[in-house]
């Protein structure tokens, strides 16, 4: 019944590890070229876990985060979430709007704007690829922003999944600058049912 | 021995005086803090949803406010707290992201606060305080020795419920 996540084979989880890759590799280089800085990504990971874990990945529930927030429509409904390190947005920030590293300390409107941006850019990128690869036309919303706990700010996307069982699929990467100056994360978690829409697109349901 | 006792998103712990019992980043999720003055015994809940029977799943029951209270409460009474005594403090249930037309998903957290408002009641244990609500996510601690539930923000200051 529930959990469906629990039961899908390594050549599914292999599929979708594949899109997180391109989605991801897609986003690393538009981010890439807004801040014209090179960009590093990791393999992205795909992992089973508890929910009550998801917060670890990103620090513990208490970190602070900054985190952009779209819902994706279309016939595989998703939620995006790109969450950075407090010092990261900061960072990226201060790059983005061409201020000395360092000088931004709180997000002005300006700022939040920025980062909105920031995640739409990613989210169409990621977008890009994932639909290319289902023929399904995906489209996202506006982006929101919050600067909060990262559990707080989580909790959104958990409670979503929480409906369908005890257990998440993350599709995670992480960027850093050359610099290790911004670190990012980059979630994307179906809607129940999506999951499934997903893997009859790209042909793997079995 | 004061120990801090730690509670995860969708789980409850119960403890007595000297312990601490808190939850990090709570967000639309509901800290349900219950706790007996006179044996100085209290429960701590980190409920993600209202209602078990709406849900797809029922695996796991401190992940709904209405599987994991009376569970928690049971223990509790085990530990030697008595029901009448027992009051009740919540906190949690914000949107944490604005959006202009906001869908039933979004306000999660509101709804969220109204089960547990109902679910108090149906269970006849008095709710002596309520934070829930706004944009911000909470930490929240409840002390067994005083039953103070201190609720850390990080926009918004600390307050003691």
């Amino acid at each position: 019944m529930s959990d469906e996540i629990l039961n899908l084979s390594a050549l599914q989880l292999d599929a979708l590890r594949e899109i997180g890759n391109v989605g991801a590799g897609n986003s690393a280089t538009a981010l890439s070229q807004i801040i014209n800085r090179k960009i590093d990504m990791t393999v992205p990971k795909i992992a089973i876990m508890p929910l009550g874990e998801v917060p670890d990945v990103v620090g513990g529930p208490d970190a602070m985060v900054a985190g952009v927030y779209l819902r994706v429509f279309g016939p595989a409904p998703s939620s995006i979430l790109f969450l950075l390190p407090r010092d990261s947005a900061f960072y990226l920030v201060d790059m983005l709007m061409g201020r000395e590293q360092g000088y931004t300390t709180t997000l002005n409107s300006m700022d939040e704007s920025a980062l909105m941006e920031i995640g739409n850019i990613l989210a169409g990128a990621y977008l890009n690829a994932l639909s290319h690869f289902t023929s399904l036309t995906l489209l996202p919303s506006i982006p929101a922003l919050a600067m909060d706990m990262a559990g707080a700010i989580l909790s959104v996307i958990l409670i979503q999944l929480g409906q369908m069982g005890d257990h998440a699929l993350v599709i995670e990467t992480e960027f850093t600058t050359e610099s290790d100056g911004v670190k990012g994360h980059f979630f994307l978690i179906p809607d129940p049912g999506s999951l499934n829409t997903i893997l009859a697109a790209i042909g793997v349901k079995e | 021995m004061s120990e801090l006792i730690k509670v995860g998103m969708a789980d409850y712990k119960v403890g007595r005086n000297p312990s601490s019992l808190i939850s990090y980043g709570l967000g639309s999720c509901i800290g349900i803090a219950l706790y007996d003055a006179v044996a100085k015994i209290g429960g701590l809940a980190h409920i993600m949803l209202p209602d078990s029977t709406q849900a797809r799943s029922a695996e796991n029951p401190a992940k709904f406010a209405d599987t994991a209270l009376p569970l928690m409460l049971d223990e509790m009474i085990k530990l030697g707290a008595l029901k009448p005594r027992v009051i009740a403090k919540i906190a949690g249930g914000a949107q944490m992201f604005t959006f202009a037309n906001a869908t039933d998903v979004m306000r999660v957290g509101e709804r969220n606060a109204d089960a547990v408002h109902m679910l108090l009641k149906k269970m006849d244990i008095k709710m002596v305080a309520d934070d829930t609500g706004g944009n911000y996510g909470r930490t929240v601690v409840l002390h067994l020795d005083t039953g103070i539930y201190r609720v850390r923000t990080i926009a918004k200051g600390e307050k003691e419920l």
